[in-house]
């Protein structure tokens, strides 16, 4: 394994108490391998993955417990400094927006060259040629002119096209895409996601890729994690979810995207809203949600149950959820 | 940008033309312009009527106020009252107060951009409540309680400077006077600045700096400190001509013959001629000031383009 | 910009794809600030913004400790007697520059006069311009700026120029000019100047927060029925274009504590034998060796008098505004 996550624990100091973001995430991704983390906003998903770069804001977030084990070392007992050098070098991330993500008063060339300067010591001279030359690779068109341009002065697409330049520009092992195309129109969207997945082919890199958006997901993904209040509630193959979900919070998002087979027909929706972080509900905590949920679902926390080798469901009661 | 200037400068006339016709109207309709004209005494009416007509009071205000102009822009800002022309008071007053600002400014730059940026990077910490509390003290207490106490300290009880200014005012006794005038501006870069580091430090491209496994020096420095001075610089700019209107108090307590020196005593005897020529120049300075800022905004943001 | 038609601008930040998963906000963002899924912004229902703000600000010692101050300061000047017997005119020049002594615990100035009673007495002097100033600007800044940011044209760029030409006056010179031949011995020149030269500053506050509760979704939409103008204005837009008002007045209201002292520490303020802390700072200010108590009292007041107005207007921005915290 490349990149395995193993029982992580986050907590968020708030003002209305202590919000427990992230609870006993477990997660891996290999060598080329695309891993999809998939929930709605408040699930965990992206603090998991500010935890795994070391970019989680301490204070008011703080790690407690778990590891995060990435080429065979635990990262979160390593040093400040030794985990700065895997930053951006071993391990990278795209945001999602690129507007916001990328400095705005220096221009792309810069921010791009930044990363030859600082990890691999190269001349300014030639981190400018090979900012050049990574803007070519996202097939962003007058590369040596648009090198000197202000993020600003890009489309939406161009910009994304730059994160992604950015995140590859090291040759890293492992990239965590966090909604990298939500930001975006959804013709550029499958351009971006198309480029993202090319770049990924060639250098046989680990893709997390974080979304809500089941679409971007089947085309890509490999394996997909469902995060619901901090934790993975269903863990699978891409294909065995898309064919018969084995957790009913699963099966609730997959019924909840438009079909034009069953146009016309109301669309469905999770009833309820996602738990509030600082008071998540005894027992399984989408019971109160839940269209299968029974007395023990209130009580008992379900583990990650083994549906089969590759596939794992925290529902009590998954042999029914999968039976449909 | 060639465009942008030449709109700004045509705007500016207007306001020129206010700002130094309600000085002028104030000066010569509220005050008696030759009063002070026959030393202490009051001028009898027939040398009255002969200064009146000399100096064309007998004409309408907004008469005078046309022929001053012209003098004005022919560089001839008319005599004081000790009949030293207003140019040569300048001569002797600006630079004075010129240094006097610079220095405050130098404070401004050093000690307020500095305790911005340590207490914005440490917000909530002791460090940060403590400053953030001098601050507001600083900005409470006017100026020149400020400087009589300083005064009063460093002068007078410790003997560590001159309590006051000798009439060519060099640059190492102005340091204190210059510490004076800069105090509450200086509290207010440093609430700027330890704001503006405060809010661009959560921002996203800090966030991807940070990911892009930067050192934090370079974080902080490249990344942080380029955008969150913008406001800074631009604040400091504008500064500049409050600064030099705002000498008056500073000026007074340390006795600098600067520009507020200068002021005052023309005021005090009702000397048309030196107020609305100091003024007219502090004004310029203050739209000059203010202009160069707006043009330094574009050139520190990209984003910021004039059309 | 030559691919800027090959893909379409949609990069408006946070903007949802749609669908049942975007109910909450952004996860680490949310949780410093508001965990959980609930509410509305607080800008969209000014009743809770006025309620919430109000109980922030009793939870808030800094809040607390100013309003104390300042119910304090109101007190005393209005029944200064109640913690003086003396009277602030009543000086023994045999006594000048005494220390403190029972019942003079504050000592003598220069003339000789009770640096207590002038102390406290001095409060009422501040307090009135303070408060009688705050409201001359409030009202006419803020129906200026209204008027100005509501209509736009040229009315806007007429009262722009304006106030771009009273902020070009440096304000103690502006009062020193103005001030100096007038020799009425009352409080209203002092507060008629700081109208004068005060009201540009809320005039721009209350027109950019008109500008932007003009734009919102919800006057435009009573634009469309049919509202009238004043009706629009007063009823909608007001409510909402207040809070930097009232912020912005608070702490102005310090500022001008200071100026008229500052004001009176030149000369032309308020004039003896009126009582002012200004101008005890200033006839103390000679003595400033021998009897620095006669320059310390009346300045600590100042100060305390500003600072508590400074910071409840601090106060009452950080509760109005959480934004900014």
């Amino acid at each position: 394994m490349l990149l395995e996550v193993r029982d992580l624990h986050v907590e968020f100091r708030t003002r209305d108490g202590v919000a427990k973001a992230v609870n006993g995430v477990t997660y891996g991704v290999d060598e080329g391998e695309t891993l999809a983390v998939l929930g709605e906003s408040g699930s965990g998903k992206s603090v998991t993955a500010q935890a795994i770069m070391g970019i989680l804001d301490t204070p008011p977030g703080r790690i407690t417990g778990g590891e995060v084990v990435f080429q065979g070392r635990d990262l979160l007992r390593l040093k400040e400094e030794e985990r700065r050098r895997i930053r951006g070098a071993e391990m990278a991330m795209i945001f999602q927006d690129a507007l916001s993500a990328l400095n705005p008063v220096l221009t792309v060339g810069d921010q791009l060259a930044e990363m030859f300067t600082v990890h691999r010591g190269m001349s300014r001279k030639d981190a400018r040629a090979e900012a050049v030359e990574l803007m070519d690779r996202v097939r962003i068109p007058a590369a040596r002119e648009r090198v000197r341009q202000y993020p600003h002065q890009f489309s939406g697409g161009m910009r994304q096209r730059i994160m992604i330049a950015m995140a590859i520009a090291l040759e890293p092992a492992l990239i965590i895409a966090d909604e990298p195309t939500t930001a975006l129109d959804v013709t550029v969207q499958a351009q971006v996601m198309e480029l993202l997945a090319e770049l990924q082919r060639e250098y046989r890199m680990g893709l997390i890729l974080i979304t809500h958006d089941l679409g971007v997901v089947a085309d890509v993904a490999d394996r997909i994690a469902v995060m619901y209040a901090g934790r993975i509630v269903e863990s699978a193959p891409v294909h065995d979810i898309y064919k018969a979900p084995a957790h009913p919070y699963t099966r609730g998002l997959l019924d909840s995207i438009p079909r034009l087979d069953h146009k016309g027909r109301e669309l469905y929706a999770i009833k309820g809203l996602p738990p509030n972080l600082t008071r998540i509900p005894p027992g399984c905590p989408f019971h109160p949600r839940c269209p299968l949920a029974r007395d023990v679902c209130t009580t008992d926390d379900p583990p990650l149950y083994e549906v089969s080798g590759t596939r794992g469901s925290a529902c009590h009661f998954w042999r029914e959820c999968l039976d449909g | 940008m060639g465009r942008y200037v030449v709109r700004r400068l045509l705007q500016m006339i207007p306001v020129f033309i206010g700002a130094t016709l309600l000085i002028f109207l104030m000066v010569n309709v509220m005050g008696d312009p030759i009063a002070g004209l026959c030393g202490e005494r009051q001028c009898d009416p027939a040398t009255a009527a002969r200064l009146e007509q000399e100096f064309g009071l007998d004409k309408p205000v907004w008469q005078q106020y046309v022929t001053y102009m012209g003098n004005v822009f022919t560089g001839d800002f008319g005599t004081a009252f000790n009949g030293q022309e207003v140019t040569e008071l300048m001569a002797t007053a600006f630079p004075v107060t010129v240094r006097l600002t610079l220095i405050a400014i130098l404070f401004e730059i050093v000690i307020g951009v500095t305790l911005g940026v340590v207490t914005g990077l440490r917000r909530g910490r002791p460090v940060d409540t403590g400053v953030l509390l001098l601050t507001l003290v600083v900005i409470s207490v006017p100026t020149f309680v400020t400087g009589l106490l300083l005064q009063l300290l460093l002068g007078v009880k410790w003997g560590w400077i001159r309590p006051s200014v000798s009439s060519e005012a060099p640059f190492d006794e102005l340091i204190l006077p210059g510490l004076v005038l800069a105090s509450v501006s200086l509290a207010y870069v440093t609430r700027l600045t330890r704001t503006s580091i405060a809010e661009n430090r959560r921002s996203d491209y800090v966030r991807t700096a940070i990911a892009k496994g930067l050192p934090r020096r370079r974080v902080v420095v490249r990344h942080l400190l380029r955008n969150s001075l913008i406001p800074v610089v631009t604040f400091i700019g504008a500064d500049i001509g409050f600064l030099m209107g705002g000498a008056i108090v500073t000026e007074r307590i340390f006795n600098i013959h600067g520009v507020g020196y200068q002021l005052y005593q023309g005021i005090l005897r009702q000397n048309t001629q030196t107020v609305v020529g100091f003024v007219t120049v502090l004004v310029l300075v203050f739209l000059v000031a203010n202009l160069v800022v707006d043009l330094l905004y574009a050139v520190l943001d990209p984003r910021i383009r004039y059309v | 910009m030559s691919d800027r038609h090959e893909e379409p601008e949609a990069a408006i930040a946070g903007t949802s794809m749609g669908g049942a998963m975007d109910l909450g906000v952004d996860e680490a963002e949310s949780l410093e600030k508001r965990p959980g899924p609930d509410g509305a912004e607080p800008e969209e229902r000014p009743r809770s913004l006025w309620s919430d703000a109000w109980r922030d600000l009793r939870r808030n010692p800094v809040f607390i400790v100013s309003a104390l101050v300042i119910l304090f300061l109101v007190f005393i000047s209005l029944w200064p007697s109640a913690i003086t017997s003396g009277s602030p005119l009543k000086c023994d020049l045999s006594k000048a520059q005494e220390g403190s002594r029972p019942g003079h615990p504050f000592g003598f100035d220069g003339q000789g006069c009770d640096v207590y009673t002038r102390t406290v007495y001095g409060a009422r002097t501040s307090v009135a311009v303070g408060v009688l100033a705050t409201l001359g600007v409030a009202v006419l800044g803020s129906v200026l700026g209204a008027l100005a940011g509501f209509f736009g044209g040229i009315s806007d760029s007429v009262l722009s120029r304006i106030t771009d030409v009273f902020f070009a006056i440096p304000v103690v010179l502006g009062g020193l000019v103005l001030l100096s031949v007038i020799t009425s011995n009352t409080v209203w020149p002092v507060i008629g100047f700081i109208v004068l030269l005060g009201w540009p500053q809320i005039s721009r506050i209350a027109r950019g927060a008109v500008i932007t509760a003009k734009q919102n979704d919800y006057v435009q939409a009573a634009r469309a029925l049919g509202a009238s103008n004043s009706r629009l204005l007063l009823r909608h837009i007001a409510p909402n274009a207040v809070a930097p008002v009232i912020v912005v007045a608070t702490i102005a209201l310090g500022t001008y504590i200071a100026l008229e002292a500052t004001l009176s520490y030149l000369g032309v303020g308020l004039k003896p034998p009126s009582v002012s802390w200004g101008i005890d700072i200033s006839s103390a200010s000679p003595y400033i060796r021998n009897a620095p108590h006669a320059l310390l009292w009346p300045s600590g007041a100042l100060a305390i008098t500003v600072l508590a107005f400074i910071m409840l207007g601090d106060a009452v921005r950080d509760a109005l505004d959480p934004k900014l915290r």
